[in-house]
Formats: structure tokens, sequence, C-alpha cells
């Protein structure tokens, strides 16, 4: 990997080579996570690469195979119940009891972990335009995250475990949420792990990232760090070919026209590039760096190699 | 496209869903009359012994409210037609309710009809689908029950007529759980309501055999019963069969017609805005209460049933020297050793709610609902803890219960009050039997959120043991497999503690063992 993780001794997620089978089959195969005190983190990968399986052996519901696990300073499998009193999870797809109301469960999940804040929860429930009084079984799917999101921003916890926390909900409310998240971190002793396809949601919140595929840690790192690690598009027009264009290093897609050229070049190789276009004789220059989703699409597309060390 | 397309490859669709349940089902119901075949040719040699076994049983009221009118008792036929025919119907019903509501409202409940019917499904098709299975399903059953005992020298309208009268039955309580599940909003509470309806149906025609016998008619197993098999055989209560299972899947259609997808002909009311539930245990009862108290009060009724027949019990066969043999055991009272056993049917019926009880954790499991408490600072051992303790207390609720209502029914109609405390020993020891097949249940779901079905089979064994041990000749060692059989049968034979400190212990160690197990294996994820 090329972002290496320096830092703070004070680790609220600490996995190192997890790996978890279900039969033959590796849902998690080798995966490393970090996620400091302080810090909302970014956890990305396609679908079924294990975000949902890591989150549950972090939660004591599955049973890591091989490897090591740390949460809050404690082993998930076995001190379960106790770290469960200082993180709040909230699930991707949330499956409520039908028969209850969406108060109800709020106040029922509060309760089971050790106590809500009262202000908070009715602060929420207006925030997020939720009515308690609903039984669970007539709640859409956005209803039902939001019956989750308000029980677990509620209550007075350090670690936040978010499984595509915002899947269902509206424009509006995830804008809600986000605020939610930023109030939530104002506290430095607060950490959030959220999993999550919403790119500008990540943008907008995440410190650091993690991008897993195939149950392994891809990349892990700022933004900023992994936008150096993908292309950048450039196009020129210049006064002439300059030699040596195309045997530059990291240089792809070169497109040719007349003294105009396009290519993308790895971000390592730009400044190589940009010299190189100079003795050319530059008259125009573009120069775009990756937006995230070209990031991700890097990552997440089949055909990319694996990224590795420079 | 009509109101119908898209029915033929729905069906497919649940055949194969629902092959191996089907066959499941069918082989027990057919399995039930073939066992009844065999084991009456085996224990009636001649012509004698049948007159003697008829004898005996014509004239026991006991009898005749658990199996229904006795009829041609003299023969093979007439045998296997009486001791079969009410576990045969009850068996059909059952299955058709459970194949009703899983295609209809659980369905639904879940989302996956939304699914379903956003393609090109007509309006009706799954309906039409679910009743084209059930009926499937029935008629299969008939046949099969027939084949199962034809081969035995019996006369063909008898067979058929055998079949047919537990298929019309299943086919009929399978309109009765479509009609429930456009009434209410969950499987489940769809299941109750058409189990009731059997329950309701099955001590109608009990009480309707031994006493007023309008109430039998009342009942679509009375119905079935009508038929007479083997004893000259009278078609004319299928159609009854028939005809009430088509008004009922009419009404059916009229509910659905008039409703809205997902919901019931009501519109949902608003609940508490702020919740009272603050421990596992509360959210536990607050999930399991309608089932207890709903069992709590059908094992009352039963027990009163049972207990109202009693007076007949000793008037009609006390001086029945072959009946005495066949009951009594050791030359005790015949009124107490026939509780001795009513005690022990009404708490293998209770067996139902214990291990539908200790499954719910399974329900709660994968739909997730499990993962949400645990994520709480709620640890696995205290969740499974509260279902349990739920499911215990109900249990010895329900089997206390019912032995009240034994004394209870026993003493109105005899005046004796004095035999609801005799009756309650044999009912109180009985509780530990029961919790010993949850607690085997548990140590499945334990071990693999799937394999609680190992209650269900436990129940079974117990179920085949109580009623088909002498018939079957099974040896003793195989009947000591079920618990029922350790306990003396209270009151007929005194009160023995070992015994019950034993199944005590080994509940104990089951649930320990359960305890081990669920700790130790990951939780199912959806």
């Amino acid at each position: 990997m090329k972002c290496v993780y320096r830092g703070a001794v004070d680790d609220v997620i600490e996995i190192n080579g997890l790996i978890k089978r279900f039969g033959s089959f590796a849902a998690l195969d080798g995966l490393d996570l970090r996620v400091a005190r302080g810090e909302v983190h970014g956890f990305l990968g396609p679908n079924g690469a294990g975000k949902s399986t890591t989150i549950r052996v972090l939660l004591g519901l599955l049973r890591a195979d091989e490897g090591t696990v740390r949460l809050l300073g404690g082993d998930p499998w076995h001190e379960a119940a106790p770290l469960h009193r200082r993180l709040a999870y909230v699930p991707g797809d949330v499956s409520l009891w039908p028969s209850l109301t969406g108060g109800e469960v709020i106040d029922l999940l509060g309760r089971l972990r050790g106590g809500l804040d009262e202000t908070r929860r009715a602060d929420l429930i207006e925030r997020f335009e939720l009515d308690p009084t609903k039984k669970c079984r007539t709640y859409s799917k956005g209803n039902r995250q939001k019956v989750a999101l308000v029980a677990a921003l509620a209550s007075d916890v350090e670690l936040l475990l978010l499984d595509e926390p915002t899947s269902g909900l509206d424009p509006l409310m995830e804008a809600v949420f986000t605020d939610c998240v930023d109030e939530f971190r104002r506290d430095e002793r607060h950490a959030v792990l959220l999993s999550s396809h919403i790119l500008a949601e990540v943008e907008r919140l995440c410190d650091r990232v993690s991008i897993i595929r195939a149950g392994r840690t891809a990349e892990t790192g700022t933004l900023a760090e992994l936008r150096h690690l993908t292309r950048t598009s450039v196009a020129a027009e210049l006064e002439h070919l300059p030699d040596g264009l195309h045997a530059l290093p990291g240089l792809h897609d070169l497109d040719v026209e007349g003294t105009r050229v396009r290519f993308e070049v790895d971000s390592d190789h730009l400044g190589t590039a940009i010299e190189c276009l100079g003795t050319g004789g530059i008259r125009t220059l573009t120069s775009t760096p990756p937006t995230l989703e070209e990031l991700f699409l890097r990552h997440y597309g089949e055909t990319v190699e694996q990224a590795e060390p420079a | 496209m009509n109101r119908f397309t898209g029915s033929g490859a729905l069906l497919r669709f649940y055949l194969r869903r629902d092959r191996w349940m089907l066959l499941g089902w069918i082989a027990a119901t057919a399995a039930v009359y073939w066992s009844q075949a065999v084991g009456s040719i085996g224990l009636y040699q001649t012509q004698a012994d049948l007159d003697r076994a008829a004898a005996s049983m014509e004239s026991n009221p006991a009898f005749i409210a658990i199996a229904g009118p006795t009829r041609a008792l003299d023969t093979i036929g007439g045998q296997v037609a009486w001791q079969s025919a009410v576990t045969g119907a009850i068996l059909a019903a059952l299955m058709s309710m459970f194949l009703v509501t899983r295609h209809t409202r659980a369905e639904e409940e879940s989302g996956r009809d939304e699914l379903l019917r956003s393609s090109v499904v007509g309006r009706d098709a799954s309906v039409l689908a679910t009743g084209l299975l059930v009926v499937l399903a029935d008629l299969v059953l008939a046949v099969a029950v027939a084949l199962s005992i034809v081969g035995y020298d019996l006369a063909w309208a008898g067979c058929l007529a055998l079949g047919a009268a537990a298929g019309m039955c299943g086919l009929t309580f399978g309109a009765v759980a479509l009609v429930a599940a456009q009434v209410v909003t969950s499987s489940r509470a769809a299941n109750g309501i058409a189990g009731t309806a059997i329950g309701v149906a099955y001590v109608l025609r009990a009480v309707g055999d031994v006493g007023p016998g309008a109430l039998t008619w009342l009942s679509p197993i009375g119905w079935s019963q009508g038929v007479r098999a083997f004893a000259d055989e009278r078609w004319w209560p299928l159609g009854l069969l028939g005809g009430a299972s088509v008004l009922l899947l009419l009404f059916a259609l009229v509910l659905l017609h008039r409703r809205d997808f997902g919901t019931g002909p009501w519109p949902a009311r608003p609940g508490p805005a702020r919740g009272s539930l603050g421990t596992e245990l509360a959210l536990v009862w607050r999930l399991q209460r309608a089932t207890v108290v709903s069992w709590c009060s059908g094992l009352l009724l039963f027990g009163v049933a049972y207990g109202s027949v009693g007076d007949g019990v000793g008037d009609l066969i006390g001086d029945s020297q072959t009946s005495r043999d066949i009951f009594a055991a050791d030359g005790a009272d015949l009124v107490d050793s026939f509780y001795g056993v009513a005690i022990v049917m009404l708490a293998l019926i209770a067996c139902g709610f214990t291990v539908t009880s200790v499954l719910r954790m399974r329900g709660e499991e994968v739909d997730s609902h499990a993962e949400l408490v645990m994520a709480t600072a709620v640890p696995r051992r205290r969740w499974a803890m509260a279902h349990l303790v739920v499911t215990a207390a109900g249990t010895a609720a329900g089997v206390v219960l019912a032995g009240l209502g034994l004394g209870l029914g026993y003493a109105i109609v005899t005046g004796d009050a004095g035999a609801v405390v005799r009756f309650l020993p044999g009912a109180l020891q009985q509780v530990v039997s029961v919790l010993l097949i949850g607690a085997i249940a548990w140590c499945g779901y334990a071990l693999h959120s799937r394999l609680g079905v190992v209650g269900w089979l436990a129940v079974a064994f117990c179920f085949v043991v109580l009623m088909f041990a002498r018939v079957l000749q099974m040896p003793d060692w195989l009947q000591n497999l079920s618990p029922f059989h350790w306990l003396p049968l209270v009151p007929a034979e005194p009160f023995e503690p070992v015994p019950i400190l034993l199944l005590g212990v080994a509940v104990g160690g089951f649930v320990a063992l359960g305890d081990v197990l669920l700790r130790r294996r990951d939780l199912a994820t959806s």
C-alpha cells in the first residue's frame, strides 16, 4: 500500500489480516483497517466486497477466523456487550419489529444500550421529520432508516458504526444526517466508521477512507493522498510535438491530433510530463485532477491492477 | 393481461419452492394411516380380537371424544379410519394453512410479493396459484393416503373416502387461512387465526360426538368424519367441505379486492410515541404475549373439553375388563388412568407452544432483529435467556392450565371438586417433560439456526410413541426415549420425584449446552 497510516496510538478500531470464511468462500481475505479517535473514516468498496461482514465482526456477531481485531481497546467477540455500551450501530437494511412503533423501538434500543439523551432524541425526531407513533410495519425503508439513525445518534457513545446509513433517505434527510455526523465529530474523543456509496457524502464527511475489494484493503489514506495515486487528465495545444512524448513514464491513452495532445498520466509522473510538454512550447494547457468517481471506478473495476508501492 | 395472467408460472415456482416441505407433510400424513393399517393387522389376528376391541372402544366416550364417532370397529378398515381420521384431517389442515399463509400474507409482509406483482402478473394470479397449489397438495395427499392402505386388503371405496375426507378437510382450512390472510397483516397472526379455527373445529366435534350431535355438524373435521369410510360410505359431506371452501375462497377474494396491498380491511392505527420497553425480557414478552395467551386459553379449553368427558369413562366402562386391560395400569382406577393419559396428550399439545416459542429466536435472528438487540449492550446469553424464560413460563402456565381445565371440566360434570386437586400433580410433573422438548429445540437452534427443527421431530416422535407405540409394537428402549414415558401416569400411578429430578437435570444440561453452542457460532446474516 502506498499510503501507510502513521499516527495515533489511540485507535478505536484496529484490524490486522482479518479473514472470515463462509464455508469455502472467504468473505474477508486479510483485511486491514484502522480508525483513529477523532476521525470520520469512510469505508468504501463495491457490493459484496465485505463491508457489512467487517462491521458484523466488529460487532461480535461474526467470529473472526484469523487475524486480530481490536475495538475500543477490547476484543469484540469476547467483550461484545460492555463494548457496545460505547458504540451505536445503524445497519444498511433496517428491519424492525412490525408490531412496535418507531418511538417504542428508539426507546427500547436506547435503554438496552444504557440510556438516551432525551433532548437529543426529541431534537432528532423533529429534524428527521419522523412520526414515532407509526407501527414499524407501515414505515418505508427511509423511515425505518431514520428510526435506527435517531436511536443511534441520540445515544451517548464514542463510536458510530454506520453501514450505508443514508440508503433510502431523501436528499434533505441526507443533509440532516451529514449535519448530525458533523455535530458528533466535534467531540475529539468520538469516531465514526461510515460505509457508503454516496461519494458526495464521503467527500464531505470523511477524514480518511479505506477502499476494500474482494475482502482486502486496496487503499487507505486521506482523499488527497488517494487522488495522488491516480491519473490526471491533460490536454494541451503545442507549437510542435516534443521528442520522447511516447516514451514518457506513466503515460496512458495518448491521443495526438496535429499539435493537440491528450493523455492521462499517473499523478506521480505529472511533473515529468509537463516538463516534456514544455519543450514543445505550450500554447494552452488544461490539467484535470481525477474526480472522486474516477478514483472509485479505478478501485472498484475488475480490470484495474492493484496499486503497488512506488 | 387479465386478472390471472402468470398463475401458471407462479404455481410452478411455488411447487419448486415447496417440493420438500410438501413431500414431508404428505408422507407424514400417509404414514399415520399406513402405520394404523399395519398395526391393526398385527394386533388383531382374529375376528374375535377385533370384536373384543370394538366392544371396548365403542362404549368409551373418552376415545370417542379424542378420535371421533365409532363405526365398523370390528373391521380392520373401520379401525384404521377411526384411529387415523382425526389426525389425518388435522395434518392436512395444518399443511394447507401453512401453504396458504406462506404464499399470501408472508410474501406480502416481506415485500417479495411486491416484486412479483410488478412483473407481468395479474391481480389475482397469486391467489389462484396458491389455491391451485393447495388443491393439488390435498389431492396428492388424498391419493397418497388411499394408496398407503389399499394394499392391506381394504375396499377401494373406503380407502378413497378416507383419503378424500382428509384432503377436503385440508382444503377447507386452507380456505379459512386464505380469509385470515386478508384480515390480518402478519402471517403469524393469520396462522394464529386459522390454527384456532382448527382447534375449535376439533373441540366442537369432540363435544358433539359424545353429547349434542348438532355441534359436530358445525365442524369441518366432523364433516370429514361424516363420510363414514369403510362403514357404508356416504359422499355428500365432501360436498359440504367443497362448498365451504368455495364460499370462503369467494369471501377472501372480496376482501382482497377491497383492501390495498400490504394492509388489512382496517387502516393501521397509530401507537405510542414513547416506549415503555426497557429490557430484553420485556421485549420478548411483548413479542410473545399474544401467542402465550392464545395457547394458554386453548390448552385450558382443551382441558375442560377432555375433563367434561370424564364422567362417562367410569360409568360406561367401569365393568369392562377388556378396556381395563388396555387402559389401566395394574388395576388402577380407570377414570384416573384415563386422565393420566389425557394429561400426557395435553402436554404433547403444549409442546406446540414450547417449540414455536423457542424457534421464535430463529425468526428474530433471520429477520435481523436479533442483530439490532445484540448491537446494544445485551449479551447473546441474556437475549437467549429472555426467550427461554418466556418459553418456560408460558409452558408452565399452559400445562398447568390444561391440568386445571381437566379437573375443572371433570368437576363440573361430576360435581367432584376434589378432582381439580387430584389431576393437578400429573400436569405439574409434565411441565418438565415439555420443557425437555423445548430444551432439545433450543440446542438444535443454538448449534445452527436451521437445526431448531429437531424440536418438531422430537414432538412428532413423542406423539408416535404415545399414540402408536402399542400398535407399532415399539421396543421398550425406543419408547423410553420419549420423556413422557419416564413419568408415572398420575393420578393412576403414584407420584415419583426421581424421574422429575432426572428430567430436570436433563433440561438444565441441554440449556447449558445450548448456551455454549450459541455463544460459539456466527449469527445468521441476511
